[in-house]
């Protein structure tokens, strides 16, 4: 295990210092500069104001000197958003609006998906199974802007209605309860169809003829040992699916205005707000990874005939 | 078991299982019956797709739609099975009847341990009976199939069992309630030469220990010789013939019987003897022929054979035949004459 962690870790310092050199490239390539405003400032104070962030320096050296600062734990400061603002803080401030939205939509999506998928897949070929067919088509096939701009119209008021269109940290849960439904729906759609095809798959399995032939009742054959077998697949797929729902997040912070990290980072790219963007970007990333470290011990968990050690990568 | 009971175990009488498919009604049975008491162990003999495992799963109440009994009766220990509730069906799996399956690979559920699995067996049946206990005996049992080290491999998972090894497990769980009858589908089919001589050895050992009846579903002549006491050969949904083992094997009447017989490899056979296959394919049960469903493939097939189906032919001791060739051996029998 110790072993298996520690490759998991070099591999994921690696795939971070890549996307770190992708990003800063690829941001160095869009024109403009954090310095653009209405009022064009003058050609001595922009080269004052390079200077001073050490954007006069040649790429090559840019990317050098940060990578060197992130070894020491300084992700630079922002340069125009929340001026001199050091990228970590604003991380620590935002991530938690973020995640609070995240974990409670991957929450209601697995919570509602799986059984739902589960239902699907014993009344397979009625009307129910239709139905839920027919939902969750239209489910995956909306992007989020759009449930999140519906839920908006259809259902968002001022600060004293059941759920207010502006998020505001102190209206409390009822101001989560949107942006938490829109962000949830795909991955909600997406895991009841993934779960209805593997629990069918599952029940056609001859260790579910075993267990009817034991004599085991129904709720035993179905949640026991149909279930657990059908996790499986669902497990594999949420992986991605944390990384869809930090991504997701982005439109859906925009939408319901939350100042959440999803939010930010469209707007440092929009401001060119280079070492938030850079900040943000690594941290994603890093977090993507780490989720998915989670995952694959879950897998290991639900399923004994997984080793992590052999075929870990 | 001590309590060796005489008598009929099982009867099933003229049943008749179909399956509605968008096609059309496949007749997957029509219309079997036979007798099993106490202690008896009949093979039930055919190729694949002859109704073998649908009637074991109708047995077992577990015939999944668009299967359907249609007709007749099973009776088991003097209960009709056909005419219990879902619930009374739920008990009488695993404690009355138990079955096992032809792929022990599979049949295993692979994120439970086996302890587990054989001790949700037990606790099915035995509610009252406190977990510790049931562990008890579920390695009492294990021990009993003859694995080794029980108490190291009721922690282990299914994968770190070899097939044989799952096979022992799956009689293990199955024989753990004391079942008056097991139902054997092709238990030995996926298994290598050497192991299936083990697993055989083993369910004949365990047969006269718990006096149980077993019925052994199989399409290998060879292990019928081996375990059976009579032997039923199944053709299209039909038993063609059924007798004492000895019987079917040295007087076979049915030319179905015949041609299983000849197309098995023989120790005593001259050196450079072929095995004589059965001509032709199965029949396509979505549209059975009228008369004999063996006639098309059938070499002393006659007029009669194809417009109606023959009744059974005593034969003497249990042993009976559907074929017209008897009929018309017998050629001073009033019945051949009503019947042609």
């Amino acid at each position: 295990m110790a072993k298996y962690t520690l490759k998991r870790l070099i591999m994921a310092i690696l795939t971070l210092l890549l996307v770190a050199c992708l990003t800063f490239l690829l941001m160095n390539s869009i024109p403009g500069s954090p310095w653009v405003s209405e009022k064009a400032p003058s050609q001595a104070t922009l080269d004052a104001l390079n200077a001073k962030y050490g954007l006069d320096k040649p790429l090559i050296v840019q990317l050098g000197k940060y990578l060197e600062n992130i070894l020491k734990g300084d992700l630079g400061v922002s340069l125009k958003m929340q001026q001199n603002r050091p990228v970590l803080d604003i991380i620590k401030e935002m991530f938690p609006v973020s995640a609070k939205i995240g974990v409670f939509a991957l929450l209601w999506a697995i919570l509602v998906g799986v059984p739902l998928g589960c239902l699907a897949a014993y009344n397979r070929g009625k009307w129910l199974d239709s139905l839920l067919r027919i939902i969750c088509t239209i489910g995956v096939s909306m992007p989020s802007f759009v449930v999140a701009s519906l839920l908006l119209t259809g259902l968002g008021g001022n600060d004293q209605s059941m759920f207010p269109t502006i998020f505001k940290a102190s209206l409390g849960v009822k101001s989560y309860v949107l942006p938490c439904f829109a962000l949830g729906v795909y991955p909600m759609c997406y895991i009841s169809r993934q779960a209805r095809s593997a629990m069918l798959d599952s029940l056609g399995q001859d260790y579910i003829k075993t267990a009817r032939a034991k004599g085991l009742k129904n709720t035993a054959v179905i949640f026991k040992h149909a279930l657990r077998n059908a996790l499986i697949p669902v497990i594999t797929y949420l992986g991605p699916q944390i990384a869809f729902v930090l991504c997701g997040g982005f439109v859906v912070e925009s939408v319901f205005s939350v100042p959440g990290l999803g939010r930010y980072f469209v707007q440092s790219i929009l401001n060119r707000d280079y070492p938030l963007i850079m900040g943000t970007t690594i941290f994603l990333a890093a977090f993507i990874i780490l989720m998915n470290f989670v995952v694959d011990i879950l897998y290991k968990v639900v399923d004994p005939r997984i080793t992590l050690e052999e075929g870990g990568n | 078991m001590d309590n060796k009971k005489e008598g009929k175990l099982l009867e099933v009488k003229d049943l008749k299982v179909s399956f509605f498919t968008p096609a059309g009604e496949v007749k997957a049975v029509g219309g079997i019956s036979y007798d099993l008491n106490y202690g008896e162990v009949m093979g039930i003999v055919g190729e694949s797709g002859s109704g073998k495992s649908v009637e074991a799963y109708s047995i077992m109440g577990l015939l999944q739609s668009p299967g359907k009994v249609i007709g007749g009766s099973i009776t088991f220990e003097g209960e009709d099975v056909l005419a219990k509730s879902k619930e009374e069906m739920t008990d009488f799996r695993g404690k009355k009847v138990s079955m096992i399956f032809q792929n022990p690979m599979t049949c295993l559920n692979p994120v439970y341990t086996v302890g587990n699995q054989l001790v949700e067996a037990l606790r099915a049946h035995n509610k009252d009976i406190s977990v510790s206990d049931a562990k008890k005996r579920a390695m009492e049992m294990l021990e009993l199939v003859g694995i080794n080290n029980v108490e190291k491999r009721m922690k282990q998972y299914p994968h770190e069992f070899s097939g044989g090894m799952r096979q022992r497990v799956m009689i293990a769980m199955g024989l753990i309630c004391h079942p008056q009858l097991l139902i054997a589908d092709e238990p030995t089919t996926a298994l290598d030469v050497t192991i299936q001589a083990q697993i055989l050895e083993l369910m004949k050992e365990l047969q006269k220990k718990t006096h149980m009846g077993i019925i052994f579903i199989t399409h290998n002549l060879g292990v019928v010789a081996e375990i059976c006491d009579k032997v039923s050969v199944m053709y299209a949904g039909k038993i063609v013939e059924q007798g004492k083992v000895n019987d079917i094997f040295y007087s076979p009447s049915h030319p179905y019987t015949n041609g299983l017989l000849r197309s098995m490899p023989r120790v005593d056979a001259e050196e450079y003897e072929r095995l004589i296959p059965i001509d032709g394919t199965p029949v396509d049960m979505l549209n059975p022929p009228e008369g004999c469903p063996f006639a098309p493939r059938c070499e002393h097939c006659m007029q009669i054979c194809l417009r109606k189906m023959p009744p059974y032919f005593e034969l003497g001791d249990g042993h009976r035949s559907a074929c017209w060739l008897l009929a018309k051996q017998k050629s001073e029998s009033k019945e051949a004459e009503s019947n042609g």
